[in-house]
């Protein structure tokens, strides 16, 4: 009998130990599930904060799904009939660069940048009725390499960083009438810092359509 | 004021202009070069069309200071090539023209075209003609005469 209980003894304080154990695992899982969701929580509010510049006119007007550019913080159909073209860049006698020089040319109010051209359909952010898209559609489209020319999380943020047509969203010069353009609601440095958070959390996109 | 040196149909050029005057005035008022006409001033309408570095480009908004040594070519000028020739040829034999106004920077569309696209489709022409305006409605002469202006070439060239 005594030898039964000195059994049962063992057999209790080693089932307790493994249990313990497994706790002490199931916790460490818990801990790092919870740390990975708040960590995508974060890169999910990094995420929004990046699409409200992407919706901004200074960038959607020209990712457009349609044939044609937009223009004006009213998203109003480029003027002059201005059509899309090969590679984005308008057709020949109506090349954005007829009238898109390589700065702003605020004295007749005509915006300009390096190689100024539409973004590909691929990168549209608007439906065929020049709705902007839904954060999740925009999130999905942008970090599909197929569709991204092949940019993973640091090509994006580099991306945001460096493409001169991404930075003239902050320099976008004047009307024709002498007012300045609108600016994206947060300063090119705040759209890095969240480009960057996004990143570094996975790029997560949000769920739905 | 600043000085400008120009390359104009062949011909170096050179202006004191304000940086910020439109190209357009450069040619019209300092050079008395009237063939490219001003129509709406805000890039609009194409009558003020001229090609810099071969980009059909609008005359009116452009600042001199944004040229650089890009080379200029006017109505005054198109001639001298062989596509445009070919044009200015078309534009004469299906008598394009009524009030003639937009004329200088329809050919000049039209020549842009012709370089780039030399069998031009209906839609290409539409495309990219779209942008310039006549009111007389010389369109469907404007068409037909870069079709013929495209055969022309084709065909072995100029006369």
């Amino acid at each position: 009998m005594p030898r039964i209980s000195a059994v049962l003894l063992v057999s209790a304080i080693v089932f307790a130990a493994a249990s313990g154990i497994n706790v002490v695992r199931f916790a460490n899982g818990q801990n790092t599930g919870a740390a990975q969701n708040a960590n995508k929580a974060q890169g999910l509010a990094a995420w929004e904060q990046v699409y409200s510049v992407l919706t901004h006119p200074r960038c959607i007007n020209c990712h457009t799904a349609t044939n044609y550019p937009q223009q004006g913080d009213d998203r109003q159909r480029h003027f002059a009939n201005v059509v899309r073209g090969m590679g984005g860049t308008g057709v020949p006698a109506l090349k954005c660069a007829g009238c898109h020089q390589k700065t702003n040319a605020d004295s007749t109010g005509v915006p300009g940048g390096h190689n100024w051209h539409l973004a590909p359909l691929s990168m549209k952010w608007q439906d065929l009725d020049d709705r902007p898209l839904s954060s999740a559609a925009v999130c999905r489209a942008l970090t599909d390499r197929a569709k991204n020319h092949g940019l993973d999380g640091p090509g994006l943020l580099k991306h945001h960083e460096e493409e001169p047509l991404v930075l003239w969203a902050w320099n976008p010069g004047r009307r024709p009438d002498g007012t300045m353009r609108t600016l994206p609601p947060m300063t090119h440095e705040q759209f890095v810092a969240a480009t960057r958070r996004w990143v570094e959390a996975g790029t997560p996109c949000p769920a739905g359509n | 004021m600043a000085t400008f040196k120009l390359t104009i149909n062949g011909r170096r050029r050179e202006v004191t202009v304000d940086p910020s005057t439109p190209l357009l005035w450069v040619l019209r008022e300092d050079l008395k070069m009237t063939g490219t006409k001003f129509g709406c001033g805000i890039s609009a309408c194409g009558a003020c069309t001229v090609h810099v570095d071969g980009v059909a480009t609008r005359s009116c908004i452009v600042p001199i200071s944004h040229v650089g040594e890009r080379p200029i070519v006017t109505i005054e000028g198109v001639g001298q090539d062989p596509v445009g020739r070919a044009v200015q040829n078309a534009w004469v034999d299906t008598d394009v023209v009524q009030c003639g106004y937009c004329q200088s920077g329809q050919i000049m569309a039209a020549v842009a075209l012709l370089k780039s696209t030399p069998k031009p489709t209906d839609q290409n022409i539409d495309e990219s003609m779209g942008g310039n305006i006549c009111r007389c409605g010389t369109y469907p002469r404007i068409r037909q005469a870069i079709k013929d202006a495209a055969m022309q070439i084709a065909n072995g060239g100029t006369r």
